[in-house]
């Protein structure tokens, strides 16, 4: 089973990687190539938003391993500047600088959970999620292939 | 790696090959600003086959290219957007205006020639 993966994030060299390793563990969870896209789209404007923004962080990548469902969970830290008003970040059209604040709001929906926690002159954690449901049939072979 | 712009009569066609980078993608619009003028072209082709990404930096950076080239009179198609690639941009919401696009290069020439009244090599 694939463990968590780690991703330093300095330059867009770095974003490339972050996206090729979500779509591998998106992969590896069964994921279908739509989610695995899903999933590399977002990862690829949150780990810009860490190189625009706040210059470097860290993107980690973990699966959850559920019995009805599985999850890959995507957390891009860094200690940057900080939002002061996430709320407002979270909108259609609040960017600064050279962005059109399309990036945190996309990330929303291509994904089923995002949530963002920062602090002025600490930094940023985003933490996004996306789930796939496994059906019986795919829990009752798994079963079949332990007891064997 | 950069992004080879082929001249094929009064179009230009950029077959992307690979997941670019931010300053990839950003070479590839100004190399295309420079040669729409160089060679008088009259539409451009980008091709994204390849590409496995359109977020919105890379969307953003198309719609310039596109602005850019009609300024100076040419029209920009964009051919090859994959299924997934597709999905993802509607549920982003990510508009690609003023772009044309078409399924592949065959459409993508025959939409530039629509356009563009032109005529390419073959004098079709
Ligand atoms: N990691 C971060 N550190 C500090 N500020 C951030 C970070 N991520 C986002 N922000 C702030 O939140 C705003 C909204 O982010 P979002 O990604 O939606 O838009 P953008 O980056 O400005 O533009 P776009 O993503 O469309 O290019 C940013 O303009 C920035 O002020
Ligand atoms: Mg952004």
């Amino acid at each position: 089973m694939a463990d968590e993966r780690r991703v330093p994030i300095v330059s867009d060299d770095d974003m490339v990687t972050a996206r090729a390793e979500g779509r591998a563990l998106a992969a590896h969870l069964g994921f279908s190539r739509t989610d695995a896209t899903l999933v590399a789209t977002a990862i690829s404007e949150i780990a810009r938003n860490i190189v625009v923004h706040a210059h470097d962080g860290e993107i980690v990548l973990t699966p959850v391993y559920g019995d009805s469902r599985y999850g890959l969970v995507v957390v891009a830290r860094d200690r940057g500047p900080g939002i002061p008003d996430v709320e407002a970040a979270m909108q259609d059209g609040y960017g600064s600088s050279n962005g059109l604040g399309l990036g945190l709001p996309g990330a929303r929906r291509l994904m089923d959970e995002l949530h963002v926690e920062s602090e002025v002159g600490r930094g940023t954690t985003v933490t996004m999620k996306k789930w796939r449901d496994r059906d019986e049939l795919e829990r009752l072979r798994e079963r079949r292939s332990d007891s064997r | 790696m950069s992004v080879p712009i082929l001249k094929q009569g009064d179009y230009l066609i950029a077959s992307i090959q690979s997941a670019l980078t931010d300053s990839e993608v950003l070479k590839l619009r100004d190399d295309l600003a420079d040669r729409v003028g160089n060679f008088r072209s009259r539409g451009i082709v980008i091709d994204v086959t390849a590409v496995d990404v359109i977020d919105s930096f890379v969307a953003r950076s198309l719609q310039t290219i596109a602005s850019t080239a009609k300024l100076r009179g040419a029209e920009t198609v964009l051919v090859g957007i994959q299924p997934d690639v597709a999905v993802a941009m509607v549920q982003f919401e990510l508009s690609l205006d003023p772009l044309l696009t078409a399924l592949d290069l065959e459409e993508g020439i025959a939409a530039l020639r629509r356009s563009t009244g032109g005529v390419d090599e073959d004098g079709r």
